[in-house]
């Protein structure tokens, strides 16, 4: 078992994270935020280009960089922490699902687009979330579903039971009507398929599990900021003659919540230590992962926008953007009481 | 991993199986634990990662790790030298003088001297630097007198680790020295205390005039306040890493194993509870993983230990509370003839003991914040004033 990163992941993550900084400061991610697109699709198209964002975990014969979950865990911790908005996260999820669905033309035909950061796609509906959707016959797709940037993808991965298809949502019998969310950073759709036209891809295979890690490891890039944030401010900030960082109120929580970042940090690198090298160990690793990390993540984003004082209440302030990730992030897959009752299966309770 | 490891699995796991005691779960006789200490050293597996100049093995983390993952297994007689083990000896092999470490490390390993910790007094147990136990030079040595207080495993102890105050017009951190001292020497007394599970594990301990030579001086005189550091970040690692692990050894009823076995987990209700013990378990023990990953890659984790001192005393009580609670009245009262029954009061009855001792959660949640997240000190009154000035502890 590998818990710490190599040398290679540390300058990766230096690399995310200084472009991240520049690119897509929290202005930017306002000014996309508030845009039609929700996105900037300039600063995407960088990252993409430039670091090879999308093409991270795209097997290097369909032009990614064949990277593990270790590698993309690193890069999901900064896209999280810089809570970059855009379809990253579900482009992510989808290229996870092709390359597990053990259909090797549909790997040559989406995932090179996906690699070059030409193609936005979506998986949906997420493992955990209920929806309704049904293969008619010919393969035909009907039901509805909601989708992480739904409305942007060029591409939909639809589950419909263990069973995976393409959708191309610019050919008839697909209608996306965008959904108002609380985190303003990632959009989401309703999606209705009404015998919309569908090409099968495999299934979904471990899909679920990988998912649920990918999605802790942006957990534990929004806990680690909001806790970075909240320990610069407290040593600045200054009320009745001391910085409050020296109140044992406020120093005793932090110490609580870097408690939760390192047992976080400890169960994302076992969990994606697991997706790469041991399969045996996967779905208990990923469960844990998203009972731990998820709500870990809501309590320390959430205490960092109470020992704000009345400025983290406001519009203005970031508090609030990382808050709403969090708990959108934590019931992304499911309510967490899913997740922990997956544990109590898979440990036979 | 390599051959060597695989090896040295093999040789641990044999060895285990013939000498391990079967079935204790208790510390046993004092008498059991030298002689099993003396066997394990003979054996190669007493202070695996020790220097080798000084009496341990010289081989890595690695070694010391796969011999605890064996070791897991059983609970092996060695609590009467946990403190030797954790802290004292630690402290003598990076602060002692090659003639101290000649001394005392190799005789520890063999199971020859238990070491006790006398650090706390009835006036500092969390601010120790308050500690007013006196060591006043006399011709080539010094005089000790004073009181310590809830010392582990004093009363069997051949030698302690003590803090005494050597100047008393210097501020508080600047005025003590750090000494071994003889148990057995004339002057010393011990009195076992019981404490609240009924068992007397600490003690109080009284010096009158005790003789101690200058050559049981660790360090230079007056700095001994950073020396106790260096033993304060080893006791925290060793309580954190212990050997009863993060689920609380071999045979604790109030385990997530143990309590699978004796729920009724078709209530959804207790199979959650069990979920929430099961995933702060793991949470700790893999970030006690990553922590031992990153002493063997070189990075050490100085403070950042006492995260896991905390978390320890923390699950620690909620796993005998939650224990206590799923059981309900039969968890309370008990046939005292029915062997294991009050073994969740027990539990619950000890789970404070390590929310206090090694420094207290608050006390571990300061160090956190002062020293990890580097956050603004508190005022303090106490800093530049000569001792003898101050006030401290109980005061109407
Ligand atoms: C089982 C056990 C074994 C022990 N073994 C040993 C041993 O072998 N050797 C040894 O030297 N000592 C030993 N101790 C002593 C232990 O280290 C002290 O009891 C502990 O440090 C607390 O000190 P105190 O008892 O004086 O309490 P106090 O320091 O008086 O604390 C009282 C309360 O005030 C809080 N408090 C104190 N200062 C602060 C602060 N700055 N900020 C916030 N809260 C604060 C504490 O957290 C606590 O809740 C042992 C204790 C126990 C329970």
């Amino acid at each position: 078992m590998n818990l710490l990163l190599t040398p290679e992941q540390g300058e990766l993550r230096a690399a995310f994270r200084s472009f991240l900084r520049e690119a897509a400061p929290m202005a930017e991610v306002r000014r996309a935020m508030e845009s039609a697109d929700g996105y900037d699709r300039a600063a995407y198209a960088r990252l993409n280009g430039e670091l090879g964002l999308a093409g991270l975990i795209v097997p290097e014969e369909h032009g990614g960089a064949g990277a593990g979950f270790a590698d993309l865990a690193v890069a999901l911790e900064e896209t999280g922490a810089a809570l970059l908005p855009g379809p990253f996260l579900a482009t992510v999820f989808a290229a996870i699902a092709i390359r597990e669905s053990g259909d090797p033309a549909a790997a040559k035909e989406h995932l090179p687009g996906i690699a070059a950061g030409s193609t936005v796609a979506t998986l949906a509906p997420l493992p955990g979330t209920p929806a309704t959707v049904e293969a008619g016959p010919g393969g035909a797709l009907s039901g509805e579903l909601t989708a992480l940037n739904g409305a942007e993808a060029g591409l939909l991965v639809v589950a419909a039971g263990e069973r995976l298809y393409a959708v191309d949502p610019q050919a008839g019998g697909v209608t996306r009507t965008p959904l108002a969310t609380l985190d303003l950073t990632r959009r989401q759709a309703r999606v209705r398929l009404e015998a919309a036209p569908a090409r099968p891809i495999g299934t979904l295979g471990r899909t679920p599990d990988l998912v649920a890690v990918a999605l802790a490891a942006e957990q534990l890039g929004v806990l680690r900021r909001c806790l970075d944030t909240i320990v610069a401010y407290s040593k600045i900030r200054v009320t009745f003659g001391r910085y409050i960082g020296s109140y044992q109120g406020v120093k005793h929580k932090l110490a609580d919540m870097h408690c939760a970042l390192e047992q976080a940090e400890s169960i994302v690198r076992y969990a994606a230590w697991a997706a790469d090298e041991s399969p045996a160990d996967l779905p208990e690793a990923a469960a844990l992962a998203q009972a731990y990390v998820g709500p870990a993540c809501f309590r320390v984003a959430r205490d960092h926008l109470l020992l704000h004082g009345g400025i983290g209440y406001t519009w203005e302030h970031d508090a609030h953007l990382y808050y709403k990730r969090a708990k959108t992030d934590e019931v992304l897959l499911g309510p967490p009481r899913g997740h922990r009752a997956r544990l109590a299966g898979l440990l036979g309770l | 991993m390599s051959t060597d490891l695989v090896e040295f699995r093999q040789r641990a796991r044999e060895w285990l199986a013939a000498n391990a005691p079967a079935g204790g779960t208790g510390p046993g006789s004092v008498a059991e634990a030298r002689a099993f200490m003396a066997k394990l050293y003979d054996a190669g597996f007493s202070g695996i990662s020790w220097p080798a100049e000084w009496g341990g093995q010289g081989l890595g983390q690695a070694e010391q790790r796969v011999f605890d993952e064996e070791a897991g297994a059983y609970t092996l007689p060695t609590y009467y030298f946990s403190i030797g083990l954790g802290m004292c000896g630690p402290t003598v092999v990076d602060l002692g003088t090659d003639e101290q470490r000649r001394r005392w490390v190799r005789r520890l390993l063999r199971g020859e001297d238990i070491w006790c910790q006398l650090f706390s007094e009835p006036n500092a147990g969390s601010d120790v630097a308050a500690l007013q136990t006196r060591a006043e030079r006399a011709g080539d040595g010094w005089v000790v007198n004073g009181q310590k207080v809830w010392t582990s495993v004093a009363q069997h102890a051949d030698l302690g680790l003590l803090l005494a105050r050597t100047d008393v017009d210097a501020p508080k951190h600047k005025g003590l020295t750090m000494f071994v001292i003889d148990m057995h020497a004339p002057g010393v007394t011990v009195r076992p205390l019981k404490d609240m599970s009924g068992r007397s594990n600490f003690n109080e301990i009284f010096f009158d005039d005790v003789h101690v030579p200058d050559e049981n001086r660790i360090g230079e005189v007056n700095d001994g306040w950073r020396c106790a550091v260096t033993t304060l970040l080893h006791e925290r690692l060793s309580i954190s890493g212990g050997v009863g692990g993060v689920a609380g050894g071999r045979g604790n009823p109030a385990s997530f194993e143990a309590l699978r076995a004796t729920c009724d987990t078709a209530d959804p209700v207790v199979r959650d509870a069990l979920v929430e013990l099961y995933v702060r378990e793991r949470a700790l023990e893999l970030f006690n993983a990553r922590l031992g990953q990153e002493t063997r890659a070189g990075i050490f984790p100085g403070a950042r230990g006492s995260a896991g001192k905390l978390l320890l005393a923390e699950l620690t009580q909620f796993r005998a509370d939650l224990a206590t609670s799923l059981a309900g009245p039969a968890a309370v009262a008990w046939d005292p003839e029915t062997e294991g029954a009050g073994g969740l009061a027990e539990a619950l009855s000890v789970a404070p003991g390590l929310a206090l001792g090694g420094g207290t959660n608050e006390i571990m949640r300061n160090i956190i914040g002062d020293r990890v997240l580097n956050l603004p000190p508190e005022p303090r009154a106490d800093k530049n004033v000569p001792f003898k000035d101050l006030k401290v502890g109980t005061q109407q």
